[in-house]
């Protein structure tokens, strides 16, 4: 029973995939994307329950392994997946009418998203560092031509870019792989078990630490691509601005914590075989790195999605900065800033494909007075604007203050950055949304009603782990945070 | 020179050398039929010098990689980048690469680099193709040069393959390859990959009239 299940949240999206690519654009083609990515939610919650009510376990022989850290990531993917699928049936809907995009670009949309999902699932709930590998390329490939769905020059642009620097990361990331197998093989000898995370961490502290050092720098630098991690963040802002807006959001709320999670598996490696805080410390250096390179950034951006993706940059820094701190509630403060980013920042990607449909441009200046021309989406934006600014009552206050406090008590040093940081951020987003949303305007009918409920479940739901955090919640995060050590 | 080491292990270095001489051509050659040649070439030498070692230690899924590298970037791979340059018209397309000379200098370089950073890691290895760790990690980098200087499409592609070229001799040399079922994976993204990326260049072609990413060059922070 319980295996039959983890099958099916792997089956759901890679079947559904398939078919949507072979029923083509049809009138219900985009209720079976929902459908779908309905299933996988629904499937995923039900393995959280099981996997909370009896523990972590094995599927397919040892080759998959959901354990409650993973467990809650697969969760929150599905969720964020099954909200963006309605987003995009109405959202996509219009693009058509507009004529951005053709029958056949909607097919592959659908048929990419779901093998997306796929790629996401596998590489969390996969056992096996190599195939953790494998499935990250394969998400950053079915992505790739997501990006270019408009074909514009910017779009080609934006896709090369992520595609090369994506790659030159994942390779890093591979090598870093080869060093860990190397590593492994020494104490685990030559089978084909080598690689599995869970003989991993056993022998964990009898890895050679020179190696595991070195294939720690790879896998940060690496994977580290992915979450968006200066220097090497560059594809991100344009992947974002270019791209459909479902996938911006997807990217931002899924992909670059896909990738985090593998950053996180490899430290608890890292760190029983080297032990001290050389893990740790490289990641607090890439975070704050990263944190004061977006705020900065912010800024100077013309481009609404193109400003929020430095945010999601800004965010991912901050993150990764707590888990280097590392201990049970710095890794606490990250898993729940993980989550409240997902959901807030896919909450305003949604907000904003509205917002841009209605005013037909991206640009911030060309964007006014959304509250006249459509309340709710005005609201959406400035709420969700101050939820991921990190405003009480919202839950990335929690998250926000959880790290500051933390890093006053540990690493004084660091809050004066991380104040700067959050500071600039907050005035540059904060000076740009306001006239976005209060000012005057030139609106514009749209041939399909936009789909709000999202925008404003996920919103809500931000806002009730800021006010209560339900405690079976508390215990699984204090075990995954636990479990990272 | 040295009558103690085998000829098996000879005959591995020689196979490493072949490659990062590989290597250092592909960053100089203009053409880009010349190009996907050479990097056939290679692949055709990473199969040989992966069967040496498969025969020498008697691994038998060192076999299977060796026929995976032969039919995926000895074969498969080179045509269809020959289809794709003769379908793109891009046959005569010749890059002014103006910096040989600075090229191969920063090349010569990196591979001093990668030589002293696989030094210790090389040191710990029990395997009998060790030596060329440094090597691979040298193919990677010069690799990951060839990708910087390019300014067209394929020869950048060409360049990310190489890199996975690498990436492999390292995979064999320090640990007589990976777990099969990740060596699949690998080679199924990798194909998958290069069969986006001719999707991809038609999409590019049809929108810069050119293969020439200098023209992507709109996307910037300001």
């Amino acid at each position: 029973m319980e295996f039959d299940l983890f099958l099916v949240l792997l089956a759901i999206p890679l079947v559904s995939g398939a078919l949507l690519t072979v029923v083509g654009e049809r009138e219900w083609a985009p209720n079976l994307n929902i459908i779908a990515s309905g299933g996988t939610f629904l499937a995923a919650a039900l393995l959280t329950a099981d996997i909370i009510a009896n523990g972590p376990r094995f599927a397919l022989g040892e080759q998959f392994f959901i354990d409650s850290m993973n467990v809650f990531f697969v969760a929150l993917t599905a969720f964020v997946g099954f909200t963006t699928s309605i987003f995009s049936g109405p959202y996509m809907r219009n693009e058509r009418e507009h004529g951005r995009l053709s029958a056949p670009r909607l097919r592959l949309y659908k048929s990419m998203f779901q093998l997306f999902m796929f790629t996401m699932l596998v590489a969390l709930t996969t056992n096996n560092m190599g195939i953790l590998w494998v499935a990250m390329e394969a998400a950053t490939l079915t992505t790739v031509l997501l990006v270019s769905l408009y074909r514009t020059p910017a779009s080609l642009e934006a896709a090369w870019k992520y595609f090369i620097l994506c790659g030159v990361g994942i390779a890093q990331a591979l090598f870093g792989t080869i060093l860990l197998y190397f590593a492994a093989e020494r104490v685990l000898g030559e089978t084909g078990n080598s690689l599995l995370w869970t003989h991993l961490v056993d022998v964990k502290g009898s890895l050679e630490p020179a190696i595991m050092a070195l294939s720690f720098i790879f896998l940060l630098v690496g994977y580290g691509t992915k979450v968006g991690l200066a220097p090497l963040h560059n594809w991100l802002p344009d992947a974002h601005a270019e791209g459909p807006t479902p996938v911006s959001a997807v990217l931002s709320g899924l992909l670059l914590n896909v990738a985090l999670y593998a950053v996180l598996r490899s430290k608890v490696l890292a760190d029983g075989a080297i032990g001290g805080d050389f893990a740790g410390n490289l990641m607090m250096g890439f975070g704050l790195l990263t944190l004061l390179m977006a705020a900065f950034f912010l800024g100077r951006q013309k481009d609404i999605k193109r400003m929020f993706a430095y945010s999601s940059i800004e965010h991912m820094g901050l993150i990764t900065f707590a888990f280097g701190m590392g201990g049970a509630v710095a890794n606490f403060a990250g898993l729940l800033h993980m989550t409240m980013h997902s959901l807030t920042k896919s909450a305003i990607f949604f907000a904003v494909g509205h917002a841009t449909q209605k005013t037909g441009t991206q640009l911030i200046a060309d964007i006014r007075g959304l509250i006249r021309i459509n309340p709710v989406i005005g609201w959406g934006l400035m709420l969700g604007t101050l939820a991921i600014l990190g405003m009480p009552p919202f839950g990335v206050f929690a998250s926000e203050f959880m790290i500051l406090t933390h890093a006053m008590k540990y690493y004084p040093w660091a809050t004066p950055i991380l104040l700067l940081a959050l500071g600039v951020a907050f005035a540059q987003i904060f000076g740009k949304v306001q006239p976005m949303v209060f000012g005057d305007t030139h609106a514009k009918r749209l041939p399909h009603a936009p789909a709000i409920t999202p925008v404003f479940l996920h919103l809500l739901i931000v806002l009730m782990l800021g006010l209560w955090i339900p405690p079976y919640l508390t215990r699984w995060f204090e075990e995954a945070a636990r479990m990272l050590g | 020179m040295s009558a103690d080491i085998p000829l098996s292990a000879q005959l591995i270095n020689l196979c490493a050398s072949v490659i990062l001489l590989l290597a250092f051509a592909m960053l100089a050659q203009r053409r880009v039929m010349q190009l996907i040649n050479l990097f056939a070439l290679q692949g055709l030498v990473l199969c040989l010098s992966t069967l040496v070692v498969a025969v020498t230690t008697q691994q038998h899924h060192l076999y299977y990689s060796a026929g995976l590298t032969l039919a995926l970037k000895a074969l498969l791979l080179p045509w269809i980048l020959h289809r794709l340059v003769r379908k793109l018209y891009v046959k005569w397309d010749v890059e002014s690469l103006v910096n040989v000379p600075t090229t191969m200098l920063v090349g010569v370089v990196l591979v001093m680099i990668a030589f002293n950073v696989a030094q210790p890691i090389s040191i710990l290895s029990q395997t009998i193709s060790r030596g060329t760790l440094g090597i691979a990690l040298a193919v990677v980098m010069l690799a990951f040069l060839m990708m910087i200087t390019r300014t067209k499409a394929i020869p950048q592609v060409v360049g990310f393959l190489a890199m996975e070229n690498g990436l492999f001799l390292a995979a064999t040399s320090a640990t007589y390859g990976m777990p099969m079922v990740v060596e699949l994976g690998i080679a199924l993204d990798v194909l998958v990959g290069v069969i986006i990326l001719g999707v991809f260049f038609f999409q590019i072609r049809d929108q810069f009239d050119s293969l020439d990413i200098r023209h992507m060059e709109r996307l910037k922070d300001n």
